[in-house]
């Protein structure tokens, strides 16, 4: 590519021209844009400074507008740059606006362009450079630029001064020992009259205080004087922004300002600093009462206002108030429901969140009420933005505020009908975690589950897919308590189960092996009704009413006869006789047979164990069913046998196991976790092919997946069960490094209780007492006595809660650019104290300590030591303050002593800097003598 | 502290955008048009505030307001005030019609250039540094001029002006 010719800048095209030739679109806006960078790719090559800016200018446009990179023209920027030119200089300034950043090659070249241009005698071109420089500074840039920066903080030209103060914003965040030369000129311009730099300086201090507010309390006394003088809106905005960030690190000051607030409240008319202070009193200062009540009253009128902002804001400030006093919402309660039904998606959304604070265990059930039907009348976005935060409140810290969990399942069943509702993964985790952890809720769930599973047409929807899942799961695990097993079976097996993806699938099959499990051990072990077993004692009486009572002698095999006598007794349930479980045997094969060939192999694995069972069982039943009750002994033994144990593998509870559990399980001795096993293979070989069953007595779940067909074969030939048996016990005798010792399962467990220990359970049953007790620490007693019914034991395990309180713990955050401030603002507290500064400690001091007499409140004194500590170059010189130290707690100490030398070790680091600062540190004393008597005497 | 202005028009062009820190094009167009899938599915006198926290990340607020066919937008962070922002894009509107008599769109389309002159004066390095209407027109026609007469020493050779002035 040649350079651009005379007559390509002669006929160059302008920006209008792009502009114009973008809005007639005759080729296309990308095409013609394609077309325009050529050029300007060309032009900007330009030795014709006005070329090469037109064409920076087409560019930047091009860049701003239509999102094409201009990085690469970065050190053409430059060149414009040096153009003399004020229109050349403009265009090259925006263009480095947009495009530099801290990886641009060329930066550091732009340091001399900015430096003449900020001793530029024209202001506008000061103006552009400073610009560019609160844009783009770098450590470098704001290192080289200082003195600049500094120079024009005191500029008599307004224009220049306000844009200088708002750079340093950029400068101190880039270079922190900036801090050291500009702070003080800062400071100074607090002090200015006009309104404009006061609004330019206030608004930096206000982001300074957003980041770390502690190192600016000493500087609280101008903002007051502002504060209480300033006649500007945007001023005063700015210094509540600071105040709202100080009041909460400092008692006096809180107190101090409260008044002032309180009046601009009442008084002003300006609806954005009117939400100004409300916010302040609101998030900052919600200790005073009166504070509050008058600003909740202001938060009224926007809330009732025309103004659909005003509405917004004011429910974003009750939802600030909320935590702290949550009559202000329920004072509001009547147009926060109102606002549920608005037209403005994030009025609703905010109304939302204010009912959901106003959720307690007294009232969730209504209100959820309430929410639902709001749910079924309102958009999808909207709906599932109720179901989502019903979810999460009722489900808050282990549903705290859930009593009646019967209610709050049939509850999550009905959430998951709602036509939009896409919130099914959270249902099916709360579904199965209620399920692990509240054992009385399970019937419920049960019947919950079976409504959701019959339900041919739920199938249909992917976004129920995970509810149902849930569902299956629950109705397989807890099948004891299903009113009509047979029915469930249908359902699980239903030919529109081919809708759920392989994932849900494998659950339902599983389920339906349970359930089938069940049926038989029901009908040959048991005989013949369903009768839930032994945990039946605990159920609610309601519940369990329609359910007999009778309990059934393990052993009585025999029972099958007596089937029809138990019937009449257990109204509800559909009788479980042999044709009733002949066809059930029929229908799974039926069902499951296509899956045989499935392409999914866990879909495939488990229809393979539930037919391989029901091949197995099939011939038995079938025969007992001809011989009615003739031979129930023989084969009909062996068939029970065979079913008994897969029952039992089932019949083994699941509970919740804390993330830390296996941190828990202490490493037994002997146990070589790092050997070699490389050996292994060997030993391996020792291994006969009947050791796969070898494995399979433990009842675990783990276990009965994939091995429980294997368990079957065991069980059929003793003989060779036997014989693994003991060829397992030698094989252990012989490796018994690799085998966990036996001791071991009893000591976890130990540490471990089940998830629903059947003794505490008992306990609970025998003695109401000892219920209100246990649940005491969750709910407050006075409420306890409300319910007609208790709440269920939830099972909690303690290190979930433990861990979230550690994740919690914030971080100290010290950063150099706090550090620095610091330094300028207390560092200058080491000069010698005059005598009226060291009288005013001392009252100060001596007040302190009868103040923190009076106040027990940790949260105050703690408060005061911080102030302590800020001051601690300060105190150091000071005895009444070391007689202070001696009533403090001894952690406290250490704290404040490891502050202490983080201090000195700060201050170490700062001798190393050099000379500049030294010359600085010495003028320093000079400022703070002036202005030190005046914080404690504030303070007061 | 301003993060960002932008202005678009009611189809989702942008007429204006400007981020106070920097951003890579791509990342400032999926957020333009973020912002501008949000607005184009809100009513007519609703609130003028929208979510902007799942758009820009975390301590981000948004207030727009819409004049014709034009949507102006500001992000800003935790330390301003919603309702002055508001009142913010009110002066800038209020200014952008004083320069141009009327605005319209067609005006921002045409005037790249002093439209960004025109928030510059207002909006410093995220920093609002003037709030009345005329102060920014007294200094943007002063701006005006500046570039206007720099330019005009293009038209006439060095030589010449040298001879025009003894």
């Amino acid at each position: 590519m040649s350079g651009p010719s005379l007559m390509d800048s002669l006929f160059q095209r302008s920006l209008e021209d792009i502009i114009k030739g973008l809005r007639q679109q005759l080729i296309g806006e990308q095409a013609f844009i394609s077309k325009a960078l050529e050029e300007i790719r060309k032009e900007i090559k330009s030795t014709d400074l006005s070329t090469k800016s037109t064409a920076l200018l087409k560019l930047s446009y091009l860049s701003n507008l239509h999102f094409h990179d201009l990085s690469f023209a970065a050190f053409h920027s430059l060149e414009v740059l040096s153009s003399p030119r004020f229109s050349h200089k403009k265009i090259a300034y925006h263009a480095i606006s947009l495009s530099f950043h801290d990886s641009t090659p060329v930066l550091l070249l732009i340091t001399n362009h900015l430096r003449k241009d900020l001793n530029s005698t024209n202001e506008f071109e000061v103006s552009l450079s400073l610009q560019c420089l609160s844009r783009i500074a770098n450590v470098d840039l704001a290192r080289d630029l200082t003195p600049e920066v500094f120079a024009l903080l005191s500029s008599n030209k307004l224009y220049l001064r306000k844009r200088a103060v708002a750079v340093v914003l950029r400068v101190f965040e880039k270079y922190p020992d900036s801090v050291r030369v500009c702070f003080k000129r800062l400071v100074e311009n607090l002090e200015n009259s006009d309104p404009q730099i006061l609004s330019a300086v206030v608004g930096v201090f206000s982001e300074l205080a957003c980041k770390d507010p502690r190192s600016y309390l000493p500087l609280a006394p101008e903002f007051y004087k502002i504060l209480v003088d300033s006649k500007n809106n945007w001023i005063s905005i700015k210094v509540l922004k600071i105040f709202s960030k100080l009041a909460p690190l400092e008692r006096r000051l809180a107190k101090r300002v409260v008044e002032p607030i309180c009046d601009l409240l009442r008084n002003t008319g300006a609806k954005s600093l009117l939400f100004e202070c409300i916010r302040t009193v609101v998030t900052s200062l919600s200790e005073y009462e009166s504070a509050v009540r008058l600003a909740v009253g202001k938060v009224r009128e926007f809330l009732v206002d025309e103004d659909p902002n005003l509405k917004y804001l004011g429910l974003q400030a009750l939802r600030i108030v909320a935590e702290k006093h949550l009559w202000a919402v329920s004072e509001n309660k009547e147009v926060i429901i109102k606002s549920l039904s608005d037209a403005d998606p994030n009025i609703k959304i905010e109304s939302l969140r204010l009912v959901m604070a106003m959720v307690s265990e007294h009232n969730v059930s209504e209100i959820s009420r309430v929410l639902v039907n709001y749910a079924l009348k309102s958009d999808p976005v909207f709906c599932n933005e109720i179901l989502g935060s019903i979810l999460s409140t009722c489900s808050r810290n282990l549903y705290e505020i859930i009593v009646d969990f019967d209610w709050y399942v049939s509850l999550l069943g009905e959430m998951s009908r709602i036509p939009h509702c896409q919130t099914g993964e959270e249902i099916e985790n709360q579904l199965i975690d209620i399920g692990l952890r509240v054992k009385d809720v399970r019937p419920e769930l049960v019947r919950v589950a079976r409504d959701l599973l019959i339900d041919p047409a739920l199938l249909g929807n992917s976004f129920l897919h995970s509810v149902l899942s849930a569902a299956a799961w629950a109705s397989g695990e807890y099948v004891e308590f299903s009113r009509n097993p047979l029915e469930l079976m249908e359902a699980l097996l239903q030919p529109r189960t081919s809708l759920l993806p392989s994932s849900i699938r494998t659950v339902y099959i599983q389920s339906a092996f349970k359930v089938l499990v069940f049926c038989l051990h029901t009908c040959f072990v048991r005989g013949g009704s369903i009768v839930p077993s032994a945990s039946l004692n605990n159920l609610p009486a309601g519940v369990s009413a329609s359910v007999s009572y009778e309990s059934f002698d393990e052993f009585s095999v025999e029972n099958g006869a007596d089937a029809s006598v138990v019937h009449g007794q257990t109204c509800a349930s559909a009788p479980i006789t042999k044709e009733s479980i002949v066809n059930l045997l029929n229908l799974v094969e039926l069902a499951l047979g296509p899956l045989l060939g499935s392409y999914d192999v866990e879909v495939q694995e488990r229809a393979r164990n539930l037919l391989g069972f029901v091949d197995l069982t099939k011939p038995e039943v079938l025969n007992s069913a001809v011989q009615e009750k003739d031979d129930s002994e023989g084969k009909g033994v062996e068939t029970s046998k065979i079913i008994k144990l897969m029952h039992d593998a089932f019949s083994k509870e699941l509970g919740p196991v804390s993330l830390s559990a296996q941190g828990k399980v202490s490493l037994p001795d002997g146990l070589e976790l790092k050997e070699n096993l490389g050996d292994l293979e060997m030993i391996c070989g020792d291994l006969e092919p009947p050791s796969s069953n070898a494995f399979s007595f433990g009842s675990s779940y783990e276990q009965k997946d994939g091995l429980s067909f294997s368990n079957l074969q065991i069980k059929e030939d003793s003989e060779q069960t036997n014989e693994s048996t003991s060829l397992l016990a030698e094989h252990r005798k012989r490796h018994g490094l690799y085998y966990l010792p036996s001791g071991k399962s009893e000591l976890v467990s130990n540490d471990y209780p089940p998830a629903n220990d059947p003794t505490l359970q008992g306990d609970i049953d025998d003695n109401a007492d000892n219920l209100v007790k246990i649940t005491a620490e969750s709910l407050v007693p006075k409420r306890k006595s409300n319910h007609g019914k208790p709440r269920p034991v939830v099972v909690k395990l303690d290190e979930v809660d433990e861990k979230h309180v550690a994740m919690k713990k914030p971080e100290s955050r010290d950063d150099s650019l706090s550090g620095a401030v610091r330094d300028v603002l207390f560092g200058c507290e080491d000069a010698p104290p005059t005598l009226s500064q060291s009288n005013l400690s001392n009252k100060l001091s001596s007040k302190r300590k009868g103040k923190e007499k009076q106040h027990t409140d940790p949260h105050a004194e703690s408060k005061e030591n911080v102030i302590d500590d800020g001051n601690s170059s300060l105190r150091r010189k000071d005895h009444s303050h070391g007689k202070e130290r001696r009533h403090r707690s001894p952690r406290k100490k250490n704290a404040e002593e490891r502050k202490e030398t983080n201090q000195k070790e700060k201050e170490k680091s700062r001798r190393h800097h050099g000379r500049h600062k030294s010359r600085q540190r010495a003028e320093e004393p000079l400022k703070v003598s002036a202005q030190t008597p005046v914080i404690p005497d504030f303070l007061l | 502290m301003i993060k960002a202005v932008m202005v678009m028009n009611t189809q989702g062009k942008t007429r204006l955008a400007k981020f106070y820190e920097y951003l890579p094009v791509e990342k400032q167009q999926e957020l333009i048009r973020g912002v501008f899938a949000v607005l184009c599915s809100r009513a007519e006198n609703v609130s003028n505030f929208i979510d902007a926290e799942s758009i820009f990340g975390p301590d981000s607020r948004l207030v727009y307001k819409h004049f014709a066919t034009l949507y102006f937008v500001f992000v800003f962070d935790s330390s301003e005030n919603e309702l002055a922002v508001l009142d913010l894009i009110q002066v800038f509107v209020e200014t952008l019609d004083r320069c141009f008599k009327n605005v319209c769109e067609l005006d921002v389309v045409f005037n790249y250039s002093k439209v960004h002159t025109i928030l510059d004066e207002m909006i410093f390095g995220g920093q609002v540094v003037e709030t009345s209407s005329s102060e920014i027109m007294k200094a943007v026609e002063e701006i005006s001029k500046l570039e206007a007469a720099s330019n005009a020493i293009t038209l006439i050779p060095k030589s010449a002006s040298g001879w025009r002035s003894r």
